[in-house]
């Protein structure tokens, strides 16, 4: 990409730029705010998946545009971020919340109680018990 | 590079970095760990989208690789921290 020629971008590919990379950095900053604002954890973890999704998406088609018109080429390196922050971001998530469920627990707050399924032991395998 | 979108990056730059100082606000304050942990996950995606952004800004390729290792530390650490609160050791 950067041997190419860095010519004048024509002007609808820098205000389809613009407009994604300020919805992206507001998606971002709304959900952050979130993060600040919102009285309990529980409702907090809602708020920094806005940047997760909507603020990574929208970066990515301003970046995708941009570097695609400034290459006369589609650059589809940065869809691999997309796919690499959507594939991760439940995860940690997941792991967050049950983490969080698991100490509210502990201390005894106002969560519900576990499930029933959760509760079991868990199985050990075939050549232990034998 | 018309004004158009030489301000919409600066505008986009000061909003990720609004959101990363909420995101530190919440490391700071936050009254759990868990919530800490939280704060965490969401200061490096904004570091990433920063670092996208400034791609453009330099209209240079090598930014993508920044935001890459980003995404992959910061989800291998918030996914290890998470999984310590939960047992209270990492590799069982």
């Amino acid at each position: 990409m950067t041997d190419s020629v860095l010519g004048p971008l024509p002007l609808w590919a820098e205000i389809v730029t613009a407009v994604f990379v300020v919805l992206g950095a507001a998606f971002a900053a709304i959900g952050s705010f979130g993060l600040v604002r919102l009285p309990t954890f529980f409702r907090r973890i809602h708020a920094p998946t806005l940047g997760a999704t909507g603020g990574v998406w929208s970066m990515t088609v301003a970046t995708i545009v941009y570097f695609s018109v400034q290459s006369h080429g589609i650059f589809l390196h940065a869809a691999l971020i997309v796919l690499f922050v959507a594939l991760t971001t439940p995860v940690t998530t997941i792991f967050l919340m049950r983490a969080a469920l698991f100490r509210e627990r502990q201390r005894s707050g106002d969560v519900p109680a576990a499930a029933q399924s959760d509760q079991a032991p868990i199985p050990k395998r075939m050549a232990e018990e034998e | 590079m018309t004004p158009i979108l030489f301000w919409s990056l600066k505008f986009a730059l000061f909003l990720l970095a609004v959101a990363m100082l909420c995101a530190v606000a919440r490391l700071l304050i936050g009254p759990s760990a868990q919530d800490r942990v939280m704060a965490l996950d969401c200061l490096y995606i904004n570091g990433m989208l920063m670092m996208l952004v400034l791609g453009i800004v330099y209209a240079s390729d090598v930014y993508f690789g920044a935001a890459m290792l980003i995404a992959l530390f910061g989800f291998v650490s918030s996914t290890v921290m998470a999984k310590f609160l939960l047992r209270g050791e990492v590799i069982e």
